[in-house]
């Protein structure tokens, strides 16, 4: 499986191939008209439940809509982007912190996927049962997640009593969540932790395509554990690594629950990200027209980085 | 995985490395779930004074159900169970027909406006939830939707606590769609036709051939939806204020905020991952190849 190539042209490879039976103007009517029957639920749903969204999304973003209001709804023009980028430090805050989020969960998820999925694709014994253990973080919900590491994290929590033990006593203990220094990187951490076995996963799919033959042909020129890394495996996971940075990028940028439970953006907006803001600005205080606004600069940011991977993998297929 | 010819057996020194890395990572992946079930079987005490030792992760001490049964009493935690089994089951049960026949549409089927239409659906892959999830509220409280008055039905404006609002707009996805196409080119055409010159529908097509022979592909679409659907947060948390209509996750955030009861709180997380826990065991080898699968998304 090449990890990633322009779904489009794989998609237009699915139409039907030459057809080699004559057919009839009846049959084409009836092709055509259970093509459209067939597809119409889904096209119907996505219309009503993802495209009309994007589009009022884009048109609240300009208005001062409410959701519960008695003045009537009307448009401001730019306001509500002028507001967020000069008058809203919040959401200055929160755009640093969820690029400091990404620019660090990025890497490291990333690196530590690779490092599992090696360890895993290594012919040994038990080998599964590590990968299935690597993974069952995934599978656990996000939401459980923030609310067991919550509890790791408090003050007299896991955490802190096994940092107590190991430095014979040393380590005071610190209230990881309730300091704006550490309650970002606490975060952090157990982002990675949950997510981390998804892209184990995606990096294995990679690692086994790349053909046995190279790893010996490389042997016998005498490359080591390093060299072989570095020149068989490094190149031959170029589309899956564009591929795990771009869906972790993504991912990244739309943090929102582990704040929502763990800290509501606090202590001192610490660690409100961008979508956080957003539901908070939109539905919580109800200001629609600008929690919409706020969106929609998310929505840009995850434009530019899908852009970013169709230029990077312009020159496959 | 198939041992290619020609593989060096590793080196005893360097298999004893790979598995001690692997058993330290397996800790740092497990601690966490260890501790959340052991402590929801112990009293609250116990779990503080636990803490700075073996024995957080050790079920020993005063061990009881009794946190169970406390989160039973405080909140209908069944109702919570109810509601999200019967919002993942509708979720991915009408998923796999509306998405599989869109995909057959797509891939084997001549149609006007197909090209367009399959450039729409691979369009919305690059639209995450988070970024429609403030106007969508505006847009569910706009939808006209049947209400009982009287022994009359009338119509009402707003879906916001119901269960369709929960259900319908995650029903059909650009993915699964995307995914049923791939699955369903590969079963060659020259069956169709065959089935056409004996009189068969499109439909029946769809049902009796292309569906029996793509079960891997059903398979992988229902786990790829059910995951999202039984863990939804964001959604229902800001459509869905009555209790009745309340999924578990939303719930267990509520029930969180109000309790300090941490073996209590254990307890209700676990009740809640044991049961995917235990599916995922089960058909492991099935989640592993749908994320593999997920790999071609782009």
């Amino acid at each position: 499986m090449t990890a990633i190539s322009s779904p489009e042209r794989r998609a237009a490879s699915a139409a039907p191939g030459p057809v080699s039976r004559r057919k009839t103007r009846g049959d084409l009517r009836s092709e055509r008209r259970a093509g459209w029957a067939m597809a119409a639920p889904a096209v119907l749903l996505l219309l009503v439940f993802l495209i009309v969204p994007v589009v009022l999304g884009f048109v609240l973003s300009f208005t001062n809509a409410r959701l519960i209001s008695p003045e009537p709804t009307s448009f401001t023009g730019f306001d509500n982007f002028v507001r967020a980028f000069t008058a809203d430090p919040t959401f200055f805050r929160s755009l640093l912190n969820t690029f400091a989020f990404a620019a660090v969960v990025v890497p490291v998820q990333a690196g530590l996927g690779l490092v599992l999925a090696i360890l895993v694709n290594q012919k040994i014994r038990g080998a599964v049962a590590f990968r299935v253990v690597f993974f069952i973080p995934v599978v656990t919900s996000i939401v459980v997640v923030s609310i067991l590491w919550k509890f790791l994290y408090q003050p007299d929590g896991l955490i802190n009593s096994f940092l107590d033990s190991i430095t014979f006593g040393a380590w005071q203990g610190t209230a990881w969540l309730n300091n704006p220094s550490t309650a970002l990187a606490a975060i952090i951490v157990l982002s990675v932790w949950q997510a981390v076995g998804f892209h184990m996963l995606i990096w294995l799919s990679g690692l086994q395509t790349i053909p046995g033959e190279l790893y010996e042909a490389a042997r016998i020129d005498g490359a080591g554990t390093w060299r072989q890394f570095r020149d068989v495996t490094w190149p031959g996971l170029r589309p899956t690594r564009v591929f795990v940075l771009i869906t972790i990028t993504i991912a990244a940028l739309g943090l929102f629950v582990q704040i929502d439970v763990m800290t509501q953006g606090g202590p001192v907006d610490s660690t409100s990200t961008l979508v956080y803001h957003a539901v908070r600005m939109g539905y919580r205080q109800q200001q629609i027209g600008y929690g919409s606004a706020l969106s929609l600069v998310f929505f840009v940011l995850v434009l530019i980085v899908a852009l970013v991977q169709r230029f990077l993998t312009r020159d496959k297929d | 995985m198939a041992v290619q010819k020609g593989e060096r057996v590793l080196s005893r020194r360097r298999r004893l490395w790979i598995y001690l890395a692997m058993t330290g990572l397996a800790v740092f992946f497990l601690f966490p779930l260890v501790f959340m079930f052991v402590s929801s079987l112990k009293p609250d005490g116990q779990i503080l004074s636990d803490v700075g030792g073996w024995r957080a992760f050790l079920p020993v001490g005063d061990i009881s159900v009794d946190n169970y049964s406390g989160v039973f009493d405080r909140v209908p935690v069944g109702r919570f169970l109810l509601n999200s089994v019967i919002v993942t089951t509708v979720v991915v049960v009408a998923g796999l027909v509306v998405n599989s026949m869109a995909g057959f549409a797509l891939s084997r089927m001549r149609w006007t406006g197909r090209g367009v239409v399959l450039g729409v659906v691979i369009a919305t892959l690059i639209v995450p939830f988070e970024t429609i999830a403030v106007p969508m509220v505006y847009w569910v409280t706009q939808l006209p939707t049947l209400v009982f008055e009287n022994g009359w039905i009338a119509y009402d404006f707003g879906w916001l606590d119901t269960y369709e609002v929960q259900i319908i707009p995650f029903i059909a996805n650009g993915f699964s769609v995307f995914l049923f196409a791939q699955y369903f080119k590969t079963i060659p055409t020259a069956i169709d036709e065959a089935a056409r010159i004996d009189g068969a529908g499109w439909f029946t097509i769809y049902r009796r051939i292309a569906v029996p022979l793509s079960g891997p592909a059903f398979a992988t679409v229902a786990i790829l939806t059910f995951l999202p659907a039984w863990n939804q947060y964001l959604w229902p948390s800001m459509v869905v204020q009555d209790e009745d209509l309340r999924p578990v996750m939303v719930g267990m955030q509520y029930f969180f905020q109000e309790n300090t009861a941490w073996g209590e709180v254990m307890a209700y997380t676990s009740m809640i991952t044991l049961p995917v826990l235990v599916v995922f065991l089960a058909f492991q080898r099935a989640f592993v190849s749908s994320v593999a699968a997920s790999g071609v998304k782009g």
